[in-house]
């Protein structure tokens, strides 16, 4: 584990030597040693298991590590400008606009909304479909949950509410525990404040920003979670689930309401733990 | 739209939120769950991906936010650094359909 640790610190450091392609990416959380059958115990959370704790759970989170959450942060920023002037836009008021971020928080969930109002559709629909995308953080809350599970109950209460796909991707791409958990609650800060400031921003600026649809601002979302999923591409069962995922989803669109299609897309992750293991051969390379 | 709805909206985000890490929390997610857990990320976000390029109204669109993916999978594949990833996509959609 050593060993695994140096190689996470020369990514985290930007090593070109490392193949990362920045230091925002670290090594995924799990798939790091041999194949383990489905079961095998994960390392986190195991502290004095078999081997004991491993050595990087303590690791915290590397300074490239942390400096490019804020640039994911100042770049959900820009989604927040872009969601208080299409809110507004709406019908939102401008407190509304940002009371909805900071109560609400999850960015998806919120451009369903304005997007479903804007367009003239019912309430039960614009609702119907934020929450549904908003049960993915349902999934984001168990994929954290081993990590935070130390902490109080209030402390986790708060975690709660920063639960979000940045969060759980950064969080998630870190090798070690601390690592996760400093990853999962600097993320969360940084894109609760940077989302809310932007909705301001958006909200109240309004015109003056332009339509963030000639900016191109509506292709930067996906942009940004393709940057995100690639250190969960590391692996072959994180390639498995990603391309089950995208297939799902894109099956479902045309069949399924809003929501739906990213919800099901959960169950991608099924065959990539039946099918997707590492062959004995491919781990040696990476 | 009402405060009320709001508030509605902003209480069962919260919970779902809250379920999996609070209601879930102490007990941990074990064994085989514990690896599907950790490959949801994996799955949803090239799904996020995927609904936010080529969903129109219930129907597969394709426009100038494919033309952004595109663009964000080659700046991503070359190592460009986030923001540069961003970036790209923004413009390059941008351009496409101020020339369209």
């Amino acid at each position: 584990m050593v060993a695994a640790h140096a190689r996470g610190a020369l990514e985290a450091a930007g090593n070109p030597v490392g193949g990362a392609p920045g230091a925002w990416q670290s090594r995924p959380m799990d798939d790091g040693d041999a194949p383990c059958p489905v079961g095998t115990p994960l390392p986190d959370d195991r502290p004095g298991v078999a081997a004991g704790p491993r050595a990087d759970d303590d690791a915290p989170l590397p300074a490239p590590v942390r400096k490019d959450i804020w640039v994911v942060g100042a770049a959900v920023g820009v989604f927040g400008v872009s969601f208080g002037v299409l809110g507004t836009t709406a019908g939102l008021s401008v407190a509304q606009a940002c009371v909805m971020s900071i109560l609400v928080f999850t960015g998806a969930s919120q451009f369903a909304v304005i997007g479903v109002l804007g367009s003239g559709g019912s309430l039960g629909s614009a609702l119907g479909s934020a929450l549904l995308l908003a049960a993915r953080n349902a999934a984001y809350g168990v994929a954290m949950a081993p990590t935070l599970a130390r902490r109080s109950l209030g402390r986790r209460l708060l975690a709660a509410q920063l639960v979000i796909d940045e969060s759980t991707a950064m969080a998630t791409a870190q090798p070690g525990r601390r690592a996760r958990e400093e990853a999962f609650w600097t993320t969360g800060l940084a894109v609760f404040v940077c989302w809310n400031v932007g909705t301001v921003v958006g909200a109240v600026a309004g015109d003056a920003v332009g339509d963030p649809e000639a900016l191109g601002l509506d292709a930067a979302f996906p942009a940004g979670f393709v940057a995100l999923a690639v250190p969960h591409l590391r692996t072959r069962r994180g390639r498995v689930a990603a391309a089950c995922g995208a297939a799902i989803a894109l099956a479902l669109i045309p069949l399924a309401p809003a929501g739906v299609p990213i919800v099901a897309a959960a169950l991608g992750v099924v065959p990539a733990v039946l099918f997707g293991g590492e062959p004995p051969a491919a781990e040696s390379g990476r | 739209m009402s405060w009320w709805a709001l508030l509605v909206l902003a209480a069962a985000a919260y919970g779902l939120k809250a379920l999996g890490l609070v209601v879930l929390g102490p007990r941990a997610v074990e064994g085989p769950a514990l690896r599907l857990a950790a490959l949801l990320p994996a799955a949803l976000l090239p799904a996020l991906v995927v609904v936010n390029t080529f969903a129109g109204d219930r129907r597969l669109v394709l426009d100038a936010r494919a033309v952004g993916l595109a663009v964000a999978i080659l700046a991503t594949w070359r190592r460009g650094p986030f923001l540069v990833v961003v970036g790209l996509a923004a413009a390059s959609t941008a351009l496409v359909r101020a020339v369209g």
